[in-house]
């Protein structure tokens, strides 16, 4: 089924490795045929204390009362956890690299925002015992109007979703219900093309759906440890969260996995991780806090539904002169890691194409739904799908094969991208013709004789355009979304600087190495029209005032500090630790 | 509420142990005898990971009552080797990679073993059909598939 | 009542490893007395095989035979830092740190092995094979077992390296989106061909064809695996999966398997891959990541061939029956567009089954 075609790209590569690039045997595989690899749930504990939460049933409600006592003498039941118990009951995922503010509580304090959120937590000798009494908790709601739509959610007067969000969107840069992209003039594009396309296209939830559902067993250790046996997808991720929410030093706590079921972003969320370790430090013993199928399939987070609209100006010979992208990520209740998406989104927009004039605006709206979060693809996957059907109706639209098409538009080598970085080590030609070839599908001989390394970087392709700015979609001002634009930012305009010196230390015998560290062009001065850069080194430095410090502490140092003493010396300068991500987008922690 | 005694046989060794009267083979298996072989996928018959032998048919672990088992033989993947020595399902799994996060695989070999016992050599047809209730959320099916044909035409190869 | 034929494509690119960066690897390496390697990291393997192919990585820099590496994700204890696996990040971020922290623990290998034979450490190689021998004169040589003996009991080194790797954060401009992202991308071009049942609305994939290009291989076999798996996940996206059938509308949200419905292994199509590799200058060996864009290109191809085949456009996933049937009403009938291309050009895998 998969075919290696070593004649591509030959010269770019050395093909005399040793064990790289060989179908060695996995590592794993015999441990999976003979049953013998543990995943976090087979691990035999005495003594194990079983966990279960009342979900809301209301897709949003104020709770107006919880009555807990007969769940506490019910048989079997250990501890009955309400979000009092609950350390620091207030958090977002993306607090441990400083980004958004926190939204979610671990149980629900005063209302519920979505149908399946916690909101008292159940501890028992048995499953059957702790679904036994988790009927007997009884909540007193009020139902509140809810918000399905994102576009209906972003309307005035609609219900608050979020009351960290009063608006129903993430803020970008504390100015802004969306992140922007501009890059030259779409408006005056369409205006001059020859078409102009446009269409709404909507990206389902999708549910992760691994065969291991979500779980995690805290046990006490010795040393006045927990151990954790968890599915996390990123086992400091879920330590730090965990750490976080119970208000444990890190080191107090012991992750085990690094072995999941499948994940495809769904256990990136920590879901079970902080109540089972409260449960036991709160009794003493092992708690085992697993979803089963209904509450994976239900309320364990999707992949978030999108809405996208496009409109494209085309030329009646083929190129497309315009492209703008408005779309609307379904965030559910709770921010999660929606906002990140939405700037993984920005970058990629238009896609693998060289287009003169683009802009997208990307939102990020809260819904009364369960919180959506990262999966397979996790920014890309539904606007992928947009516009290649997009793509699709323009080939038709233009009278073109849609492969030719595809190679006339296509990015290569040299190309300057709409967030204003050169594109390279393109191939995306490259593949339209392998797949045109192994499909049987006839191209003419000038789309075969393209390449990603030819005819990039040349012209208006290698260029900055000049570009209009506008102040829309500013935060708490509705009105604001139709204003005009504001001004132009002149022709090969940058603001950010280019600092991508990636870091790689522990590399002191450089002699043998089989490959060399990357070094990139030294950053140029910024740009005429810009507001200087942020801080642009900073290291991680003295724990935060905050009771409850964050697993990474962030850099509260306004001033750049000098590179440290380990940076290799001919190097220019770079960039260590983790830079605020509050510099970045301009949303503190609260 | 009290607990009841089911001896059984479990990959060839006689076990016993006391459950609840309506506590799943599953959790008997995983928490009372520690064979963590079968998994929980859904607890409702749907995705096939739990899938065990008793007596020889292949049975949900997850839908099947311990008490039920009591005095007949269950055998789980943990037993499909040989000692040392992989039986050709294992070792086809392996030379066609058709493993990924390996928690359907007790199950689908459990599945298999099943098939090849009764059927020793199906058609693709007849694979598909066997494997049909187990799920798996990674391989997309088809190295799975071609492992079980290939482990059913492999000389000499060890039915049960 | 009749059965349409239809062909789509997309073509993609994908961005490798978290998009601004700022998401740090670490790996630690160190050898037994007797030269045999243990890489501890916190990395998650989720079946995409971060073991597999952080020990093949660490063996090629070490220089020794694969079997002498075994690689240990399991551990918060004992694996440094790392910040987790998503977003194709896992050969991009932890390889370049294994790397790293190989070329350390090779380099105090290759000193202890220059203090046994009394030459410059400068001149030494290996084989691959679990030998180190002066360059051009390969019976000057000692094995890794024998140098890493003398190292700790001898001479009192560890054989041992540390590695960190991190694309430092990028700002991102409010009013433009100017930003760093990631340097990494991969592509691919997939063609579906399908077949549309007008009566039914029902589709049939009938086979796909696909070319992606991800850099250097690491392991051709785990590529096939992620690409195969993740197109059935583009295909049960792209027909089947929904928690919200009528979403905005939140009813009817499937509770398990029966109801969440997704391609079982008598639903799956041919599959042909062909892979490119141009190496990413920043990765492992050029590697970049197949893992999360395998499915991409699948939804739109799809979506593309079923129009290809009824000239019903499906804007929103999933492209159910139901919405088929509805389009072919709207448009007064099936419209079948221009047929495009010939037979593929690959047969799927022949397979011995014994008559």
């Amino acid at each position: 089924m998969l075919e290696l075609r070593k004649d591509l790209f030959a010269d770019e590569r050395d093909d005399t490795l040793n064990v790289v690039g060989k179908s060695v045997q996995r590592q794993d595989m015999p441990g999976h045929v003979t049953a013998r690899t543990r995943f976090f749930d087979d691990h035999a504990f005495d003594g194990l204390l079983h966990l279960k939460v009342v979900r809301s049933p209301h897709p949003h409600a104020r709770i107006r009362s919880i009555d807990v006592s007969a769940a506490a003498r019910a048989p079997g039941v250990k501890r009955v956890l309400r979000a009092a118990d609950v350390p620091v009951n207030k958090n977002t995922l993306l607090s441990l690299i400083n980004f958004g503010k926190d939204d979610e509580p671990a149980l629900a304090v005063d209302k519920v925002c979505y149908v399946g959120e916690p909101v008292v937590a159940v501890i028992a000798e048995s499953e059957a015992a702790a679904l036994a009494a988790r009927n007997l908790v009884r909540i007193e709601y009020e139902p509140l109007t809810p918000v399905f739509d994102v576009e209906e959610a972003l309307k005035p007067g609609a219900p608050v979703v979020n009351p960290t969000y009063p608006n129903n969107y993430f803020e970008y840069h504390e100015r802004f219900d969306h992140q922007k992209l501009r890059f030259g003039d779409v408006e005056a594009a369409f205006a001059r093309a020859d078409i102009v396309i446009e269409h709404r296209y909507q990206m389902s939830p999708i549910e992760h759906a691994p065969t291991e559902t979500n779980g995690s067993i805290a046990a006490p250790e010795h040393n006045d440890r927990y151990v954790v046996h968890t599915c996390a997808q990123g086992l400091f991720f879920s330590l730090g969260t965990t750490a976080k929410i119970v208000n444990l030093e890190s080191n107090r706590l012991h992750f085990i996995g690094g072995t999941v079921g499948g994940g495809f972003g769904g256990k990136v969320d920590s879901l079970t991780e902080p109540l089972a370790v409260l449960g036991a430090m709160l009794t003493g013993r092992p708690v085992r806090f697993v979803l089963d199928r209904e509450e994976e399939m239900l309320y364990g987070s999707p992949r978030g539904a999108e809405r996208i609209y496009i409109k494209d100006g085309l030329m009646r010979d083929g190129r497309i002169v315009a492209r703008y992208v408005r779309s609307y990520f379904d965030a559910g209740a709770y921010t999660r890691l929606s906002s990140y998406a939405a700037i993984k989104c920005t970058a990629h927009i238009p896609g693998p194409y060289w287009i003169p004039n683009v802009a997208s605006d990307i939102h990020v709206a809260y819904t009364n739904r369960c919180p959506s979060t990262a999966m397979r693809g996790f920014g890309i996957t539904a606007v992928d799908f947009a516009l290649e059907v997009q793509m699709d109706r323009l080939a038709e639209a233009a009278g073109l094969d849609p492969m030719e098409f595809r190679i006339l538009n296509a990015y290569r080598d040299g190309d300057v991208k709409p967030h204003r970085r050169v594109a390279k080590n393109t191939a995306l030609i490259e593949c339209v013709q392998v797949a045109a070839e192994k499909a049987n599908w006839p191209l003419s001989d000038q789309a075969r004789r393209q390449s990603s390394l030819v005819g990039g970087g040349t012209g208006a392709r290698a260029e900055i355009p000049a570009t209009v700015l506008d102040q829309r979609g500013q935060i708490g001002r509705p009105e604001s979304r139709g204003a005009p634009a504001t001004g132009t930012l002149p022709a090969g305009a940058m603001r950010i600087p280019l600092t991508k010196e990636p870091v790689m230390e522990g590399t002191r015998d450089g002699r043998a190495a089989p490959v060399q560290v990357p070094r990139y062009a030294p950053a140029p001065a910024p740009g005429p029209a810009g507001p200087p850069p942020a801080a642009a080194a900073s290291r991680p430095a003295a724990p935060p005032a905050s009771s409850a410090p964050p697993f990474y502490p962030p850099a509260p140092s306004p001033a750049p500090v000098a590179p440290p003493p380990v940076a290799p010396p001919a190097a220019p300068p770079t960039q260590h630790g983790a830079m605020r991500f509050s510099s970045v987008f301009g949303t503190r922690r609260r | 509420m009290a607990k009841l005694p089911v001896q059984l046989r479990l990959n060839g060794a006689d076990r016993a142990t006391f459950v609840d009267p309506a506590e799943p083979l599953l959790t008997t298996l995983r928490r009372g005898l520690g064979d963590f072989a079968p998994k929980y996928g859904c607890g409702q018959g749907t995705c096939g990971v739990c899938t065990v032998l008793v007596d020889g048919e292949p049975q949900l672990a997850c839908l099947t009552l311990a008490v039920a088992c009591d005095g007949r033989h269950v055998e789980t993947a943990s037993g499909l080797a040989d000692g040392p020595d992989m039986h050709p399902l294992q070792t086809a799994f392996m030379a066609h990679f058709a493993a990924q996060c390996g928690f359907c695989t007790p199950g689908m070999l459990t599945a298999a073993r099943a098939l090849l016992a009764h059927n020793p050599h199906p058609t693709r047809e007849e694979v598909v059909e066997a494997i049909s209730g187990n799920i798996c959320r990674c391989t997309g099916y088809e190295p799975i598939i071609l492992a079980i044909l290939a482990a059913a035409a492999a000389p000499g190869a060890r039915r049960a | 009542m009749a059965r349409h034929e239809g062909r789509g494509m997309a073509s993609v690119n994908y961005p490798i490893g978290m998009n601004l960066g700022g998401d740090p690897s670490q790996a630690l390496i160190h050898s037994n007395p007797d030269g045999k390697f243990t890489v501890a990291l916190s990395a998650i393997d989720l079946g995409q095989g971060m073991k597999q192919v952080s020990r093949q990585i660490a063996a090629e820099t070490l220089g020794v035979p694969v079997e002498d590496v075994y690689v240990d994700t399991a551990d918060s204890d004992t694996g440094p830092h790392d910040m987790g696996s998503f977003a194709s990040r896992g050969t991009h971020r932890m390889g370049n740190a294994v790397i790293a922290a190989a070329r350390e623990a090779r380099g105090v290998l290759l000193e202890a092995a220059a203090e046994e034979l009394e030459v410059n450490a400068a001149d030494l190689v290996t084989d691959g094979r679990g030998n180190i021998h002066v360059r051009g004169a390969p019976t000057r040589s000692i094995t890794v077992k024998a140098t890493a003996q003398a190292a700790q009991f001898k001479q009192g080194r560890t054989i041992a390296g540390r590695g960190i790797f991190l694309l430092p954060l990028s700002a991102v401009d409010a009013e433009t989106g100017e930003m760093n992202p990631n340097t990494a991308f991969a592509h691919a071009c997939l063609v579906a061909d399908v077949a549309v049942d007008d009566e039914t609305g029902e589709v049939t994939v009938l086979r796909m064809t696909s070319a992606y290009e991800l850099g250097r291989v690491i392991n051709p076999r785990m590529v096939e695996q992620q690409l195969v798996g993740g197109a059935w996940m583009g295909m049960s996206h792209a027909l089947y999966e929904t928690p919200e059938p009528y979403y905005p509308d939140p009813a009817h949200g499937p509770r398990d398997f029966n109801e969440y419905l997704m391609p079982g292994p008598g639903d799956i199509a041919p599959y042909h891959v062909t892979v490119l590799e141009r190496p990413a200058p920043d990765g492992p060996f050029g590697g970049k990541g197949p893992g999360e864009m395998c499915a991409n290109p699948v939804l739109p191809a799809i979506a593309n061939a079923v129009y290809n085949a009824v000239g019903v456009r499906v804007d929103e996933l999933p492209i159910t029956p139901e919405k088929i049937l509805r389009g072919i009403k709207a448009n007064g009938g099936v419209r079948p567009q221009p047929r495009r291309g010939g037979a593929v050009t690959w047969r799927p895998r022949d397979v011995a089954v014994p008559a």
